[in-house]
């Protein structure tokens, strides 16, 4: 691999990974609470065509990334209600939840089909922009969610491993009955974790939107969302792997966008295949090690508060 | 008076009880979708008027309400089937581009064969090509390596592009360069259709898979062991009963189920291989399948009415200008309204 293509796929891998990353970072919260989100692809339709409808009418990108996070994390809520508060089944929830965001991102989105939209300001320090390796890519000229992402990252395992707030999540996340019993309430709680969860979710699918594509279309997400429920799984349900995990997904969609553009002579479909295969066969490597780092409580359904 | 009212109620068949049910069901995700369309500035009862006129009203559209129900009631089967042993099949969307590019081999590979001969073949093919692809989700949870709901999800993605490759590639159609598809197929590879519709005789494979699915499952030994490892799989096991086998044979003829609804598609609609031939077929079938809680003729019911509803989709977007994927939201509301009714334990048999 030559330098400029090493260099080329750091930078992609940087771009494309963000958003992967947040909505990792947000479904580990939610998952470290004991629930599964299968419809975080939704969420990220939501987050990417609410934050690009505000941004294409009122002219303010932050606007639209505002939006993208409070829509993410109402649907997460409305996804709460029916499986903290209905207890309904988690999976067939969260498929319902794709529809709902496969559905809603539509009716808000297609009003801006083909909007021009001024995308999330990027800033590059002068200092790292001087470099002569740095100037003839995208690295470090970046925007606030990318510059921000490490340090959610950071904030996100300090809140679950460091706080007492994220001690409870993660005991309800293992055993809702111990922690019921030691005083805490399981559903507050796993409201709390899924609206946080869900501003991530919303924050990630309005990278897409209002940064990386600056614009809208139906179904733009294309299985991240999938991708990131495999990565929290890749990274064991901790917040600093994660980041290592998006930076490896970002990267293989990264490769097959610079060998496209290098005309190298690979059919760009089986390139496309590479992250979900790559998923595949991580999860495949990964096998029976993590259940072992699985939150005990995953998936099931609490009915002892009630 | 009220022990009266409870043995009229007593004498009110079940069937009745349950059609009453879902017809309750709907009505109300009905209203809340209107809301929505209202919100939207639309016009919510001409949009249920222009559906019912266009579907129920008029046999034409009544005819292509079958054409609809046929992808679905076979997506549906490919769920139902794993779904009897505690398996989650979400990836229909996959397996039947899958059948539909295989059985598109068939059509491509074969073109002199007689229609007798090259039909057989052709189901048979499809039915594989969704089989296989099932069975790699199959053997990874079998061997307990990986959950089968997130590798047929991420199977879904990959499918399609195979499809892609090789309308694009090899089987690239000389006479449409502007529209990649494959060239058409011969006239002994079309399903015969009927009655001067689009109905085709992938509707009478779609009846005989359910009727199939009814039989397995409730008249067989083999239908007892897989609802079996669906009720207990420890004990299933300690029983004598192959668990492990059963799970890839489950996923890989539920596959099948849905690769002959791919097959269906190519053969009996499109006559060629080409993009975006499902417009979520596999995801659907997951819903009506699990709207019907697995049962045969609920899953006949809930197509037929999705029949409906993405007609109603269309019919969205031709008459209120609204994205088709706008719809959607109605088949949301539908799952939220019955996984809402019902808590997880007796969902999750």
């Amino acid at each position: 691999m030559s330098a400029p293509l090493a260099l080329g796929v750091l930078a992609g891998a940087v771009l494309s990974g963000t958003s992967l990353l947040y909505a990792t970072l947000g479904e580990t919260i939610v998952e470290r609470g004991g629930i599964v989100n299968l419809g975080l692809e939704g969420i990220l339709l939501v987050g990417a065509s609410v934050g690009f409808a505000l941004a294409a009418s009122t002219g303010s990108a932050w606007l639209g990334l505002v939006g993208a996070a409070l829509a993410g994390g109402l649907a997460n809520l409305l996804f709460g209600w029916l499986v903290v508060s209905r207890k309904a089944n988690q999976l067939a929830s969260g498929l319902a939840m794709m529809f709902f965001g496969i559905g809603v991102s539509a009716l808000v989105g297609g009003p801006f089909v083909g909007a021009v939209i001024k995308g999330l300001p990027k800033w590059r320090p002068s200092f790292l922009a001087a470099l002569p390796w740095v100037k003839a890519t995208t690295l470090f000229n970046y925007d606030i969610l990318i510059w921000l992402a490490v340090p959610v990252a950071l904030l996100v395992w300090w809140a679950l491993f460091k706080t007492r707030w994220g001690l409870g999540l993660r005991a309800v996340g293992e055993s809702p009955a111990a922690a019921f019993a030691a005083g805490r309430d399981p559903s507050v709680i796993q409201y709390q974790g899924l609206f946080a969860g869900g501003v991530l979710g919303g924050l990630a699918g309005a990278h897409l939107s209002l940064s990386l594509t600056l614009t809208w279309a139906e179904g733009m997400t294309a299985g991240r969302g999938f991708i990131a429920i495999a990565l929290v799984i890749f990274s064991k349900w901790h917040p600093l792997r994660a980041i290592v995990g998006a930076l490896v997904f970002g990267g293989a969609e990264a490769l097959q966008l610079e060998l496209q553009a290098r005309g190298a002579d690979v059919s760009p479909f089986l390139l496309d295949m590479i992250p979900y295969v790559l998923t595949l066969l991580v999860l495949l490597a990964w096998g029976g090690a993590r259940r072992l780092a699985a939150p005990a409580g995953l998936g099931r359904t609490f009915y002892g508060s009630d | 008076m009220s022990g009266d009212r409870r043995s009229a109620a007593r004498r009110i068949p079940p069937a009745v009880l349950n059609a009453g049910r879902y017809g309750g069901i709907v009505i109300i995700v009905l209203a809340v979708f209107g809301g929505i369309l209202l919100a939207a500035g639309k016009n919510p009862i001409k949009a249920y008027a222009d559906t019912f006129t266009y579907t129920l009203a008029n046999a034409y559209g009544f005819s292509e309400l079958l054409v609809r129900m046929t992808p679905i009631l076979l997506t549906a089967v490919a769920v139902a089937i794993p779904s009897r042993l505690g398996l989650i099949n979400v990836g229909g969307e996959g397996q039947f581009y899958l059948g539909a590019w295989l059985a598109s081999a068939g059509a491509l590979g074969f073109p002199h064969l007689p229609a007798w001969v090259l039909l057989p073949i052709l189901t048979l093919l499809g039915f594989i090509g969704g089989a296989l692809w099932a069975a790699i989700p199959g053997i990874l949870r079998a061997r307990k390596l990986v959950n089968e709901t997130i590798s047929t999800l991420l199977l879904n993605y990959v499918a399609p592009l195979i499809v892609s490759y090789f309308i694009f590639g090899p089987w690239r159609s000389p006479e449409s360069s502007a529209y990649p598809q494959s060239p058409a197929f011969p006239a002994t590879a079309r399903l015969p259709s009927f009655f001067n519709t689009r109905i085709h005789a992938g509707l009478l494979i779609a009846l005989a898979a359910l009727l199939l699915y009814w039989f397995l499952m409730e008249k067989t030994r083999w239908g007892l062991q897989m609802r079996s490892i669906g009720g207990n799989q420890e004990a299933s096991q300690r029983l004598g009963i192959p668990v492990a086998a059963w799970i890839v044979i489950a996923l890989a003829i539920g596959g099948g189920m849905a690769g002959l609804a791919g097959m269906g598609e190519v053969s009996g609609i499109h006559g060629r291989l080409r993009q975006g031939l499902s417009p979520g077929y596999g995801f659907t079938g997951f819903l009506i399948s699990w709207l019907a809680g697995g049962r045969p003729l609920g899953i006949l019911f809930m197509a037929f009415v999705f029949a409906i509803i993405t007609s109603a989709g269309d019919i969205l977007q031709i008459t209120q200008g609204l994205p088709y994927s706008v719809i959607n939201i109605l088949l949301a509301l539908l799952l939220f309204v019955f996984v809402a009714r019902r808590p997880a334990q007796r969902i999750a048999r």
